[in-house]
């Protein structure tokens, strides 16, 4: 059937294996780590140096594509998983891996709880698991844990996982268009069984998840980002959908090549910290669209288009810190087909997202891409990060058609004609796969 | 309204379709994704579309009108829905199914009871569905005062236990659409499935079992074994069968 053989990793699904590069910045910016295929890439901006991390395991520590990582909250931890089935927990004083948990299928998505005692983590078969870290041992020898499932979505890729900043719910989202909003109980390894709400409303697979919030609204607002190339306002209590951001005609209104608008997805949004603004990566554009939530009418705008234009860079992965002074994204695959890379990563800048001091000044947002002198770390970070400082301009733009076709193959169900849906019944394989 | 004469699939005595011309296997794999339309949200389902007696227009439902209360998760060819629909003549409810052909036989046999029984059948209807995906889609929140889950399929081997249309996660939603005080029906000549069924509902913390003088005193308990063709023929054969019935009740957060 179709989805195991997506799972079971089906020969003939090479485009599958391609993995996006993606992003996270420690919440006091003290370093910034870039996963690119299999490769965990860590620069540490107080030592101004690379990271060298330590696992009991050899290098690579993940033996296949990272697709989610993440920091915690309080920045102590760092927690990376993905297709090696493999959910692995990092100090970030130290740097080791304190733990390994394995997973039944593919990681997907990865988050961890507010208050730092749980890490959950979504499979690409719907379910997602919860792992107890309260007693996890900073400093102490790899403990190696079992996870407990949490919740699932019957049959359906988890794309992400967010907690709501007051902590009180868990939000997962999917490749059928839903959004799923659970109350994260007080003993969650028995599962989480409440369910809040749905957010209903996108007509494609969901790719991103951010919460907005704002002094007067704490618990804030929730904003995805689909295929289906918009991003929407949603009240997570109630599940009701505030507004509907069309941002896919921004991204055609930038662009003007005129290429096919069939998988213009969204493919991640970045709120900006003590700012009403929201980043957000589309395919197609060649930078980032910067939206305004107002919060007394419940709207999305445009507030800017921040368009990179001396080089082919669509963002396929952002992050900020708390501060939310700078925000940080980058290009990348894991590796293209044809060409002799192994793999290909770029990062890239863009400060002046807040509002600088005065309160009487006009709201005018100045973002700028800095080059790559400016960036924090500058040319050591990139070389650590990116895995070389040259860049090839005519590879990225493979690059970025590789993945575009990569999460549409991946995210969007394929409709076979029904003589070969016929055919494909006969040829299917119920049997589990070796282990 | 198809003409008896003229389409031998339908009884010339009764009106009603003749259901060996609606024949399909008792299984269906709840994994494969069929092509069928699907609402975006529970505010795009099409009351017009299936109780166009009762709404009209479009215009006509709003958030005050009446909305579905009882749904029959794979409700097979209707024989639960077509006694509930009587006995509950104001109470708005629907069938869900997932293979095509039954679909139609049930869609048919509810669009040929309401022209030989004028005023009757106006309430009740079918969808094809994957309510294993989509209940969430079809339901608000607390919508529904029953749910009914009548011999299920088995899947019998465990590899396939997750196939199951009762099971821990998807309680989850089931809960999400009931009332709090709302009755999920469950039944199965089965004895594997039973204990599964009733081991499901009882370690979940938002159900709890009816008592026996509740389940005396509900109307609907027989029905589960006799309504339906899955029932009689049960009964013919002399089978046993097994039945769990609880009530939604708040969460530890409410």
């Amino acid at each position: 059937m179709e989805e195991d053989s997506h799972l079971e990793g089906g020969e003939n699904n090479r485009e599958i294996e391609i993995a996006p590069a993606i992003i996270a910045v420690h919440p006091t910016q003290d370093s910034v780590a870039v996963a690119v295929g299999s490769d965990l890439r860590v620069f540490d901006l107080r030592t101004d140096c690379g990271v060298s991390l330590v696992d009991d395991s050899v290098e690579p520590f993940h033996k296949d594509s990272v697709r989610a990582i993440r920091y915690s909250a309080n920045g102590k931890l760092f927690v990376s998983a993905g297709d090696d089935k493999l959910v692995k927990i990092w100090s970030t004083d130290t740097w080791r891996c304190i733990s390994s948990v394995s997973s039944e299928k593919r990681v997907s998505a990865v988050s961890i709880s507010n208050d730092g005692l749980y890490v959950c983590f979504a499979d690409k078969f719907g379910v997602v698991w919860v792992v107890d870290i309260h007693d996890l041992d900073v400093n102490g020898a790899l403990s190696n844990r079992k996870a407990a499932p949490l919740l699932a979505h019957y049959c359906s890729i988890i794309t992400r996982l967010e907690f709501s900043p007051d902590g009180c719910f868990i939000v997962s989202a999917d490749r059928d268009f839903k959004i799923r909003v659970s109350v994260f109980p007080k003993k969650p390894l028995e599962g989480a069984h409440e369910i809040q709400s749905f957010c209903l409303g996108h007509t494609q697979f969901v790719s991103s998840l951010a919460f907005i919030c704002s002094k007067d609204l704490p618990q804030g607002f929730l904003l995805s980002g689909s295929g289906d190339s918009t991003v929407r306002l949603w009240d997570i209590t109630s599940g009701s959908l505030l507004d509907t951001c069309e941002v896919g005609s921004q991204a055609a209104l930038s662009e003007s090549d005129g290429s096919e608008e069939s998988c213009c997805a969204v493919t991640d949004l970045c709120a900006i910290q003590d700012s009403n603004l929201v980043a957000v990566a589309i395919q197609g554009l060649q930078g980032i669209i910067l939206l305004g939530c107002d919060f007394s009418s419940k709207t999305l705008s445009v507030a800017k288009v921040v368009s990179i234009t001396e080089e082919n860079f669509i963002p396929t992965s952002m992050g900020s810190s708390s501060a939310g002074e700078l925000l940080w994204f980058v290009t990348g695959i894991s590796k293209l087909r044809d060409a002799d890379h192994k793999s290909l990563a770029r990062l890239k800048v863009v400060s002046g997202l807040r509002k600088k001091g005065h309160p009487e000044s006009p709201d005018q947002h100045k973002p700028v891409v800095l080059g790559d002198e400016e960036i924090p770390g500058s040319q050591k970070l990139l070389e650590k990060l990116q895995g070389s400082l040259s860049i090839d301009q005519s590879v990225f733009s493979a690059a970025a058609e590789a993945i575009k076709t990569a999460m549409c193959n991946l995210l969007i169900k394929k409709q076979y004609p029904t003589e070969s849906r016929e055919w494909r019944k006969r040829t299917r394989n119920d049997r589990k796969a070796k282990q | 309204m198809p003409e008896s004469e003229a389409n031998p699939t339908f009884s010339k005595s009764t009106g009603l379709p003749r259901k060996r011309f609606y024949r399909a296997r008792a299984h269906s794999n709840p994994l494969s994704d069929s092509h069928f339309p699907v609402p975006v949200s529970p505010r795009h389902v099409d009351y017009t579309a299936h109780f166009p007696e009762l709404f009209p227009s479009y215009d006509q439902v709003d958030g005050n009108s009446q909305r579905i209360q009882f749904a029959d998760v794979g409700c097979g060819f209707g024989g639960l829905l077509i006694s509930l629909a009587t006995l509950f003549p104001e109470t708005l409810m629907v069938g869900m199914e997932l293979r095509d052909k039954v679909t139609e036989y049930v869609k048919e046999r509810i669009l040929a009871l309401r022209v030989t029984n004028p005023g009757q059948y106006r309430n009740v209807s079918v969808v094809r569905t994957n309510s294993m995906k989509y209940i969430p889609n079809y339901f608000e929140k607390g919508q529904l005062s029953k749910m009914f889950f009548l011999f299920p399929d088995p899947h019998f081997k465990e590899k396939n236990h997750r196939r199951r249309v009762i099971s821990p996660h998807l309680l989850d939603e089931y809960a999400y659409v009931l009332q709090v005080g709302g009755i999920i029906y469950t039944i199965t000549d089965v004895e594997e499935l039973g204990e599964w069924m009733k081991a499901c509902l009882e370690q979940h913390p938002m159900f709890e079992p009816l008592t026996d003088q509740e389940l005396e005193a509900d109307p609907v308990i027989k029905l589960l074994s006799t309504a339906t063709e899955e029932g009689q023929k049960v009964a013919r054969n002399g089978g046993q069968t097994f039945t769990a019935v609880y009530r939604r009740i708040a969460g530890s957060s409410s």
